[in-house]
């Protein structure tokens, strides 16, 4: 089945605004009302079977649908290019239903072995107590991927621009390499933002955020949201995904793939997963985070000068050993970055301050403007010491293959003026 | 017509003109596509007409149960197949002799050749679309569901 209407008749700036967000049809109100309830009144016993058949579009249960967070997806959605998005509680929630419609006890699928030490560790712990098995590869060989399949594989998983280390994937051979085996696509999209970076466009199939990190943009809110491309065929090898295609025990036999086609997946994903495994956005964290994507592309525009600026003076510093930035034109990834992320490298780097793993906790307690905690994406800047915080359950060995060594600081460079920046950082590392 | 991508005043102009709609292969089955759409579309004020040999003479959702177009007694304003590809060029002759003005095949289901006879008989052709999912997508309903309708408007009252 081909993809839906591409819609080009808008700019990034207009979609940003308007998207999903039409005027309240009962009040007029020009802002998106945060409706705060659990559930919504039937019309009569007939229209409640037909919501609850999915014969109908409408709102039973907050679990299920918000008009608040049904704004929130369909601006998402027009923002990546996809056909439909559904909003979770976290980002780790968004994966959590991509993968159980996905797998089932026994499936394989490959990651990326430079991700986010949080999708680590849910990959590898949390997720084989389902009997979900991850291979982790390096991704800057894509050949890797290949290498690792198997007739059990259901899936490829990386981020479009990987947290902590500034390692930048190449979006397009992976996904060809994919789609080779009839497996989709999932990119991690949080650190880039579709500003940034459109997966979709270099053949991702399904694309994840934490929308607490760039979309939310103000640290204020924790969600996540999972996007439909439209395009990936879910019966072309017969039974491979039974969630999809096959008849629904729980719809009386309803099959997803053929009554809800391009945009199967993310009803899926609500009917079935959402459903049953409940962990659904709250009305007033999709408000919070739907104003702030109305200003995404200004906050990514400034993040990632403050960002350039803030890594030119640290590779110069006498202080500092290295410095990952793919915005660097001497960086290893600054060539995909040019590819994939053409506006600007985002927002979070990593350096490696001289003297190692007591000299990275003597500078994260040194700073004075800079936050140290375990977040990145907000407008306010933040600084953490990988190796001593969100990596420590890691074992030494793949500390590093994740880019969080003992030497490793991570900086999420925010709004503010980078001058002030720079002298934080600088009175901070005259005390390493 | 370029069948791949449709503007949506196109699909918009055929949803606003058209009240009666033939629906062959309609099922009586509440759990198939056929009948999602055929009761959506009863509740936006269409009257959906089943064509189904092997039901003839049954009664889905309050109509009655034709076993092919020409039996149909009323003007027919589109022919909705719920059929497969190979099956659709028959159908197409059938909704230009009944005098359709819309030929419409579902998710999924794209015939070139029947496309390419209608059209020359004056019908207007929509293949690989779900009118059940358009009309939600115009009319900003399906937005609920999280999907992307591609429409952006600022007005208060939304209409297809």
């Amino acid at each position: 089945m081909s993809a839906e209407t591409p819609s080009d008749r808008y700019g990034f700036d207009t979609l940003a605004i308007h998207a999903g967000a039409a005027p309240d049809p009962t009040t007029g109100a020009r802002s998106t009302p945060i409706y705060q309830t659990t559930s919504y009144v039937f019309e009569n016993v007939d229209q409640a079977a037909s919501l609850f058949n999915l014969q109908s579009f409408g709102n039973i249960y907050t679990r299920l649908t918000n008009p608040t967070t049904a704004v929130l997806e369909e601006r998402v959605a027009a923002l990546e290019g996809g056909t439909a998005a559904l909003a979770t509680a976290s980002g780790h929630a968004a994966q959590l239903i991509a993968f159980h419609l996905l797998l089932s006890p026994g499936d394989e699928f490959i990651a990326s072995n430079k991700l986010y030490g949080g999708s680590m560790t849910q990959f590898a712990h949390s997720f084989s107590k389902f009997g979900w098995i991850v291979r982790f590869v390096d991704p800057d060989d894509p050949e890797n991927f290949r290498r690792a399949l198997s007739p059990k594989t259901k899936a490829i998983f990386i981020e479009s621009l990987a947290n902590p280390g500034g390692v930048v994937s190449d979006i397009a051979a992976i996904a060809a390499i994919a789609h080779a085996a009839d497996v989709p696509l999932i990119v991690d999209n949080t650190l880039a933002s579709p500003y940034l970076c459109r997966p979709f466009d270099h053949g991702a199939d399904l694309i994840v955020h934490s929308m607490t990190k760039f979309l939310g943009g103000h640290g204020n809110s924790v969600g996540g949201i999972l996007v439909e491309g439209g395009r990936f065929d879910w019966a072309k090898v017969a039974g491979k995904y039974p969630t999809i295609c096959e008849p629904t025990a729980s719809y009386h036999g309803l099959r997803f793939y053929e009554t809800f086609g391009t945009m199967a997946f993310a009803v899926a994903a609500r009917a079935i997963s959402l459903r049953d495994l409940g962990p659904a956005l709250s009305p007033m964290n999709a408000f919070l985070i739907l104003t702030g994507i109305e200003t995404l592309s200004l906050r990514m525009d400034r993040h990632c000068a403050n960002a350039l600026t803030v890594a030119r003076h640290l590779l110069s510093h006498d202080k500092v050993a290295w410095v990952n930035y793919a915005g660097l034109p001497d960086d290893r990834y600054h060539q995909l970055a040019a590819r994939y992320l053409p506006r600007g490298a985002g927002a979070v780097f990593t350096f490696g301050v001289k003297g190692g793993f007591d000299a990275g906790v003597k500078l994260v307690e040194g700073v004075e403007l800079f936050s140290h905690l375990a977040n990145i994406g907000d407008t306010r800047s933040l600084i953490i010491h990988p190796a001593s915080t969100t990596h420590r359950q890691l074992p030494p060995e793949r500390r590093e293959a994740a880019g969080a060594g003992p030497d490793v600081v991570r900086l999420s460079v925010g709004l503010e003026s980078a001058p002030d920046l720079i002298a934080d950082l600088d009175q901070a590392l005259a005390g390493t | 017509m370029n069948h791949d991508t449709y503007p949506d005043d196109y699909i918009r102009a055929i949803l606003r003109e058209c009240r009666t709609i033939a629906m062959v292969g309609a099922s009586a089955n509440w759990n198939r596509p056929s009948y999602f759409a055929m009761k959506y579309l009863q509740e936006k004020g269409y009257r959906i007409i089943p064509v189904n040999p092997s039901a003839a003479g049954q009664e889905i959702l309050g109509e009655k149960v034709y076993a092919a177009l020409s039996e149909i007694p009323v003007k027919v304003d589109m022919v909705d197949c719920f059929r497969p590809a190979e099956a659709i060029p028959p159908i197409a002759a059938a909704a230009i002799a009944i005098g359709a003005r819309v030929l419409w095949m579902q998710l999924g289901i794209r015939n070139d050749e029947a496309a390419a006879m209608a059209e020359a008989a004056g019908l207007k052709v929509v293949m690989n679309r779900c009118p059940k999912i358009e009309y939600g997508r115009l009319s900003g309903e399906i937005g609920w569901m999280g999907v992307n309708t591609r429409v952006i408007s600022s007005k208060r009252l939304k209409k297809v």
